[in-house]
C-alpha cells in the first residue's frame, strides 16, 4: 500500500478553474481518505448542490449527512453550508443572537452579509471548515479524520482563504479577532493543504500557475495539482510526429484497411483516419507543453483519466482508488 | 432540433445587442469575439465588450491598453464594417459613473471613500453590475452618434450564469434598501422605531457589525450612500433600465455551453430563466464538440477490424488509428446523448455545434475559423 503524501493534513481544500471537475476530485479524494475505516467530511460552500447531484441523493440540508461508504468500512459525510444558516450559527456562538434572525432577515441584513459582501460570507464559510477541523466530542475524540472542502474556484481561492487576515486588520481585540486569528492559524498550518485541479489546456494551467503564486505569496500551504480528465495518447511518439507532419504511410494504412475489409471506399477511410490522427497529435502536443508547465511548478502532480461513461458513484470509487495509488490519500 | 443561424442573426440590422452567457470554462469569450469579428467582416459596425479574456486572445484583439474604452481591432478585413473591442475595467467603470453624475468635489469625496473603494473593486455582483452599466453606456453612445450598430457582450465568469441577471438588481436593492437606511440612521433608530421592531437584537447586531466591519467602515458607508443618493436617483433604477434594455427585441441572448453535464445543466437553468423573464433567446452555442470524420464507420466495426489486424500482425499503426476512431465515436456519442437531453427539454431552442479545436484560439485567423464553424461552414 503506498503511503500518503499528506499524512499530517486534516483539511484538504480542493479548488480549480470552472469546468475542471473540482467537485468530482473533491469527492474522489474524500472517498480515498475514508477508505480503510476513516470518517471524512466533504463540505461544499457554493450553494449549488453539486454533492447531491454527484452522489445522486436529494438536495443536502445544512446538516451533516452520511453520503457514501468507502472501501474497508470508511464513511464519507456531506455538508452543504448555507451562508445564511452559518451566519445565524455564528451569531449564536458569539452573541447568543439566534432569535433575532427573523428580524435581521426581514431588514435585509442577512442578505447583506451573505450575498452582497463576499468577505463576510467567506469568514463564515472558512470558519465553519475550521470548526470541523477542530471539533472534538466529549471524550476528546475527533468525529472526522479529515475534512475535504469543495472550495471556490482558483481565481477566488486566495481571497477566500485569506479573508480572516483582513478581519484581523479591522477588529483589534475581542471574540471576532480571536476567531479570525484561530482560523488563519489552522489555514496556514501544515494541517491544511490547498490542492488545485486543472486540465491539460492552456487557460486552466495558466490559472493554476497564477493560483500557486498567489497562495504562496499569502503564505497559504499549496498542496498537490490534480490533472483531471487526461486521455492517454493512442499513438506512439514516432507516429505522433508523423501524424503532425502529415507523413503517415498512407499506402500501408490503405492496405490494412482493405485487408480488414472496412468501409466502402478505402480512400475515404484512410483520409478520415489520417485526419483524426493529425487532430489527435496536435492535441497531444498541446498537452505535453501544458504538462511541462505543470511540472515546472514543483508540486506533487496526480493524474485522473477522462471517463467516457461519465461520473457516477462507481466512477468515483475508481477515481478514489487511483488517487490513493498515486499517494494523494 | 432546429439550427441556430448565426449569419441571419448578425446580418439582421434589427439585432443590436448579443449577450453571450453560460457557466465558466465553456468558451464564452472566444465565442463573443468570433461573432464580433464575423459580424464586422460581414459589414456590421461592431463593439465587443469582453470581461476576462485569455492573455493571448486579448493580445490578438489588441486589448493591451486598459483604458476602459473600445479600441479598433487591427487586421479586420471589411469595406464597410468595423470592429472595436474593449475589456471591462470594473473599478474604472464605477468611477466613471460617479464622475459623470456629480461635480468634481463631490466625486472626489466618493472616490476617496474607503467603503466605495471596497465596493467598486471587490464586492460580489459589482462586476456583473458594471458589465451591465458599460453595456448601457455603449448602447447610449451608439444611439447618439452611430459609432456601432451591434454590441456583443461577454458575461463575467460567475459561479452561476444566472448571477449576471440577478447581481445588478441585488446590489441595487441593497444600496437602495431599508437595511442601509436603518444603519445610517442610528440616532433615529435608537430605542424608538427600530427598537420596537426587533428589540435589543438590533443594537447588538449593529454592535456585531461594528466589530466585524469596524465603526469607521460603517460611517464610511453612511457617507457613501448619503453622497450617492442625492445624485443618481437610485441604483435600482439604473439596474432596471439596463434590464429593460436586455428585454428589448433588438437583444439576443446566446447561451454558451460545452457538451458536459454541468455546463448543460447551467444552460438549461439559463434558458428557463430567460423564458420566464421574457428575455429574447437567440439559441444555444454548443462548443467543444468532438469531431468525427467518417461517422459511418461504427466503433464496433473498427474495434473488430483492429482485433483482426492485430492478430494477423499487420500494420500496428492502423490498429491504433482504428482504436482512436472508435474512441472518438464513443465520446461523440456520449456528447450527443447529453445534448439530446437538453434539446428534448427545450425543443424550441435553436442549437449550433462548434467542434473542438486542438489548440486554443489566439489570433484573428482562429477567430475566423470559429466564426465559420458557428455559421455552419466547415473550414
Amino acid at each position: 500500500m503506498p503511503t500518503s503524501d499528506w499524512p499530517d493534513v486534516m483539511l484538504h481544500v480542493v479548488s480549480g478553474k470552472g469546468g475542471t471537475g473540482k467537485t468530482t476530485v473533491a469527492a474522489a479524494l474524500a472517498l480515498a481518505l475514508a477508505s480503510g475505516g476513516k470518517r471524512v467530511m466533504l463540505m461544499e460552500v457554493e450553494g449549488r448542490q453539486g454533492l447531491a447531484q454527484l452522489f445522486d441523493v436529494p438536495p443536502l440540508p445544512y446538516e451533516e449527512r452520511k453520503l457514501a461508504v468507502a472501501p474497508g468500512g470508511g464513511e464519507v459525510w456531506g455538508l452543504a453550508v448555507d451562508p445564511e444558516e452559518a451566519l445565524l450559527e455564528y451569531l449564536e456562538l458569539f452573541y447568543n443572537l439566534r432569535r433575532a434572525g427573523g428580524a435581521l432577515r426581514r431588514m435585509g441584513a442577512v442578505d447583506f452579509v451573505t450575498t452582497i459582501s463576499p468577505g463576510l460570507r467567506d469568514v463564515l464559510l472558512t470558519g465553519k471548515a475550521v470548526e470541523l477541523v477542530r471539533r472534538k466530542d466529549k471524550l476528546h475524540a475527533r468525529p472526522y479524520d479529515a475534512i475535504v472542502l469543495d472550495a471556490p474556484p482558483t481565481g477566488r481561492i486566495t481571497r477566500f482563504l485569506n479573508v480572516n487576515t483582513e478581519i484581523a486588520g479591522v477588529a483589534k481585540v475581542g471574540p471576532i479577532r480571536s476567531q479570525a486569528d484561530g482560523v488563519m492559524a489552522v489555514l496556514r498550518s501544515p494541517r491544511t493543504a490547498v490542492h488545485l485541479t486543472t486540465l491539460l489546456e492552456e487557460m486552466p494551467v495558466q490559472e493554476t500557475a497564477d493560483g500557486v503564486a498567489e497562495l504562496e505569496e499569502a503564505a497559504l500551504p499549496v498542496g498537490g495539482i490534480v490533472v483531471n480528465m487526461t486521455r492517454p495518447p493512442q499513438l506512439d511518439a514516432a507516429d505522433l510526429a508523423l501524424a503532425r507532419a502529415g507523413d503517415l504511410p498512407r499506402d500501408q494504412i490503405e492496405r490494412a484497411v482493405v485487408a480488414a475489409g472496412i468501409g466502402r471506399d478505402p480512400q475515404t477511410v484512410v483520409d478520415a483516419l489520417v485526419g483524426e490522427a493529425a487532430d489527435h497529435a496536435a492535441r497531444v502536443a498541446v498537452e505535453d507543453t501544458e504538462r511541462q508547465r505543470i511540472e515546472s511548478l514543483g508540486r506533487p502532480v496526480y493524474e485522473l483519466p477522462f471517463l467516457s461513461s461519465g461520473i457516477d458513484l462507481a466512477a468515483l470509487y475508481d477515481l478514489s482508488r487511483m488517487l490513493k495509488d498515486e499517494g494523494m490519500a | 432540433m432546429s439550427t441556430l443561424a448565426i449569419d441571419r442573426l448578425i446580418d439582421d440590422p434589427a439585432t443590436r445587442i448579443i449577450v453571450c452567457c453560460g457557466s465558466g470554462g465553456v468558451g464564452k469569450t472566444t465565442t463573443a469575439a468570433a461573432i464580433g469579428l464575423r459580424a464586422a467582416e460581414r459589414g456590421r459596425r461592431v463593439c465587443v465588450l469582453t470581461i476576462d479574456p485569455a492573455r493571448r486572445l486579448a493580445q490578438a484583439m489588441g486589448l493591451t491598453e486598459l483604458d476602459n474604452t473600445p479600441r479598433p481591432v487591427v487586421g479586420v478585413t471589411s469595406e464597410t464594417g468595423s470592429l472595436d473591442a474593449m475589456m471591462l475595467d470594473m473599478k474604472r467603470t464605477f468611477d466613471e459613473v460617479v464622475e459623470s453624475h456629480s461635480d468634481p468635489e463631490r466625486a472626489k469625496a466618493i472616490l476617496d471613500n474607503p467603503f466605495y473603494q471596497a465596493l467598486s473593486s471587490s464586492f460580489a455582483g459589482t462586476q456583473e453590475y458594471m458589465a451591465m452599466e458599460k453595456l448601457g453606456q455603449l448602447r447610449a453612445q451608439s444611439d447618439r452618434d452611430g459609432t456601432w450598430d451591434l454590441i456583443v457582450v461577454d458575461t463575467p465568469p460567475s459561479r452561476s450564469a444566472l448571477d449576471f441577471l440577478d447581481a445588478p438588481e441585488r446590489l441595487g436593492t441593497f444600496l437602495d434598501g431599508r437595511f442601509i437606511r436603518i444603519l445610517l440612521a442610528p440616532a433615529r433608530g435608537a430605542g424608538r422605531g427600530i427598537g420596537r421592531i426587533i428589540g435589543a437584537g438590533f443594537g447588538l447586531f449593529a454592535g456585531v457589525l461594528n466589530k466585524i466591519l469596524g465603526a469607521q467602515l460603517l460611517s464610511d458607508l453612511a457617507a457613501f450612500v448619503g453622497a450617492v443618493d442625492t445624485m443618481f436617483g437610485g441604483f435600482r433604477e439604473r439596474a432596471e433600465a439596463t434590464y429593460a434594455l436586455l428585454q428589448d427585441r433588438g437583444t439576443a441572448f446566446l447561451v454558451v455551453a460545452a457538451p458536459e453535464r454541468d455546463a448543460l445543466r447551467e444552460a438549461s437553468y439559463f434558458v428557463e430563466r430567460l423564458e420566464q423573464d421574457g428575455m429574447p433567446l437567440g439559441g444555444l452555442v454548443l462548443n467543444r464538440v468532438q469531431e468525427v470524420r467518417a461517422p459511418e464507420l461504427s466503433a464496433e466495426q473498427c474495434l473488430a477490424a483492429a482485433e483482426r489486424l492485430e492478430s494477423s500482425g499487420e500494420s500496428p499503426l492502423t490498429v491504433s488509428l482504428l482504436r482512436l476512431h472508435a474512441e472518438r465515436l464513443r465520446n461523440a456519442e456520449r456528447q450527443r446523448r447529453l445534448a439530446q437531453r437538453f434539446t428534448s427539454a427545450h425543443p424550441g431552442v435553436p442549437v449550433v455545434e462548434v467542434i473542438a479545436l486542438a489548440e486554443d484560439v489566439h489570433d484573428l485567423e482562429g477567430l475566423r475559423e470559429i466564426g465559420d464553424l458557428l455559421a455552419g461552414q466547415a473550414s
